[in-house]
């Protein structure tokens, strides 16, 4: 796994939920044939009303229209992020549109358990309100074995929650690859 | 050392004789549950993860439902359900309800209930927020994602951490006019969608034991949109009652120790709450319906697995008989089990289905239908700038369809009395 993730930032508010990550509408395509997995990167966050997101600004799309990948490699979140139905739909949209970290935060419990298990984005936690901080498209960087994230455009750095319990699966990849590790597949 | 009735069952399903809150354990599953929008991914990673001619852990405790997108010509939606078919051949899966078939139930949640799937003291997971429901059974309960399903199918186990647990107690009786419904969006008011997440929330009190299990099954249903990690009643007779009706399996009954220790409790007097509404577009918005009465509303909708059960119809026909809605107001049965009942069941004297369609309710298969918007065909889904009154569970933007909609969540009851004057109102305006 690498140790480095870096990118921009995607700002979003509170309580987004699955709804809003990948609309219901959108739950019928295949999750592995190729190019229908495309959809799911080309509809993530969707469901956001304009106004709330890409913010301060708003009104910036993740994922552009007539595109399947974002721009975007960090989502930068408030309060109870994935909140809603349990879909593994939604991270893994957010990962087919390339996000590859989500910096929270807070999580709903299923979305918080199919990020880790699925191996599909990291979902840290801050103490921080970072939401409010970082602007969409800031250059952000972070440190995985010293749990820090910095805003490269702002000059500043935030300490990242340890991940705990979870931090060994997020390392294997996921459930299936941390059960083999572990023998507790037969 | 004592514990909660969320920590009993959960130690009994990893095999010890207690388990302390915080910690991460592995339990066998009693069931697992899926249907037509995550069952296709997660068979498609079982194969992956498993091998090709990999076979289930125990086809007995698999439990398949389509219910999501049933009624629809979407070719994708359609080959789902043809995707679980093939499954259940494959895997010889005796408890799959195909669509098309007599067997056919409808929304999962409910139909594990009547099928005799819930049974005190056991452990489900389910591809499903709302998995939760069951807990109403003095069970375990929880949504989980494809992937945390897929390694069920192959070993039967997962982790999960035990969880704190909140109290919930509403003491005093239950005016005819307040429902489960209401009781949840008091609670949900209170605490916020995040107010319980990764914890359990136990409800409690002499009102709680005092609904039936239908009722029951409301407010464990909604734990999930507290972010709660399951919701549970302890089994008592009218539970037992229940349960064996529909099944004979044996069943271990447990409840809360008297000093178990708790994240925090709640204690309400039910006699003086009153009708409340989620306001869009959180469940948490809440709001007397007395304090926004009189706001216009375009649409009613009665169904889903919060509100579509056999005694939600029967409140909405108390409200309705002998009027006319002002709006269009849809119907859907949970379930076709629901949905004949509405033939059997009366309510002074006529069945319930003449009631709904004398007062110019449009009735619908049974299914998840427009609760979560669904395919643009779906049956009662929202369109352009709508307000829904609904009974279901979620009102997040563009939830019921319509981006542009809002959802007011609401009781059988409030739903109906709304239904009459194409404003929110509250339902004792109707009662009789």
């Amino acid at each position: 796994m690498e140790s480095i993730i870096e990118g921009r930032a995607y700002v979003l508010g509170k309580n987004i939920d699955t709804d809003q990550i990948i609309p219901a509408e959108h739950l019928v395509y295949s999750l592995s044939d190729p190019e229908e997995v495309k959809l799911y990167g080309k509809y993530a966050l969707s469901g956001v009303p304009p106004a709330e997101g890409g913010l301060p600004e708003g009104d910036i799309p993740f994922v552009e229209e007539g595109r399947f990948e974002s721009d975007y490699a960090i989502i930068v979140a408030g309060p109870n992020f994935g909140c809603g139905s349990s879909r593994e739909h939604a991270p893994f949209a957010l990962q087919t549109a390339g996000a590859k970290a989500i910096v929270a935060e807070s999580y709903a419990r299923i979305f918080y358990r199919n990020c880790v298990d699925g191996g599909f984005v990291i979902p840290y936690e801050t103490a921080e309100q970072l939401n409010r901080t970082v602007k969409t498209g800031d250059e952000l960087r972070i440190d995985i074995d010293r749990n820090t994230i910095t805003n490269r455009t702002r000059m500043t750095t935030y300490e990242l929650k340890p991940l705990g319990d979870v931090f060994d699966i997020v390392k294997a990849g996921g459930i299936f690859a941390y059960a083999r590790q572990e023998n507790l597949m037969a | 050392m004592a514990q909660t009735i969320t920590q009993k069952i959960l130690a009994r399903a990893a095999n010890r004789e207690f388990v302390k809150t915080g910690e991460s354990v592995w339990l066998n599953v009693d069931i697992l549950l899926t249907h037509d929008v995550c069952g296709p991914p997660t068979f498609d990673i079982f194969r992956e993860k498993f091998g090709p001619d990999a076979k289930v852990w125990n086809p007995e405790k698999v439990v398949v439902l389509p219910d999501h997108y049933i009624f629809t010509e979407n070719e994708h939606a359609k080959r789902n359900i043809d995707l679980l078919r093939k499954f259940a051949a494959e895997q010889n899966l005796p408890n799959y309800y195909d669509v098309g078939s007599e067997r056919y139930k409808g929304v999962c949640h409910v139909a594990l209930a009547e099928e005799g799937y819930n049974i005190p003291g056991t452990v489900l997971f389910g591809t499903d927020s709302h998995t939760c429901t069951s807990g109403a059974f003095g069970m375990f309960g929880t949504g989980i994602g494809n992937t945390d399903a897929a390694f069920i199918l192959g070993t039967g186990k997962l982790w999960e951490k035990v969880p704190e647990s909140m109290k919930f107690v509403f003491n005093g009786e239950m005016p005819d006019y307040l429902t489960a419904k209401d009781l949840i969006l008091q609670i949900l008011g209170d605490i916020g969608t995040d107010g319980a997440t990764y914890r359990a929330m136990e409800f409690d009190g002499q009102a709680v034991y005092s609904l039936p299990v239908e009722e029951r099954m409301t407010l464990t249903n909604m734990a999930i949109e507290a972010g709660g990690m399951n919701g549970i009643i302890a089994a008592d007779s009218v539970t037992e009652a229940y349960v064996r009706e529909r099944t004979d399996k044996p069943y271990e009954v447990f409840t809360s120790d008297p000093d178990a220790v708790y994240h925090s409790v709640y204690r309400y007097d039910a006699s003086k709450l009153e009708p409340v509404v989620a306001m869009p577009h959180s469940p948490d918005n809440r709001a007397t319906v007395r304090s926004v009465k009189g706001t216009r509303i375009t649409k009613s909708y009665i169904g889903s697995c919060t509100g579509g059960k056999l005694s939600d119809f029967v409140m909405a026909a108390r409200i309705l008989k002998g009027s006319t809605v002002a709006i269009p107001t849809s119907i859907v049965p949970a379930t076709s089990e629901v949905d004949a009942s509405l033939d059997t069941e009366h309510y002074d004297g006529q069945p319930i289905r003449r009631i709904l369609q004398d007062a110019g309710c449009i009735i619908g298969p049974p299914s998840c239908a427009a609760c979560l918007g669904g395919p643009q065909d779906t049956f009662g889904r929202s369109e352009d700038d709508d307000l829904v009154v609904s009974t279901t569970n979620r009102n997040f933007p563009g939830r019921m369809g319509s981006k542009r909609a809002g959802v007011c969540l609401a009781s059988p009851l409030t739903a109906a009395a709304s239904a009459l004057t194409g404003e929110l109102t509250d339902p004792r305006e109707f009662m009789r």
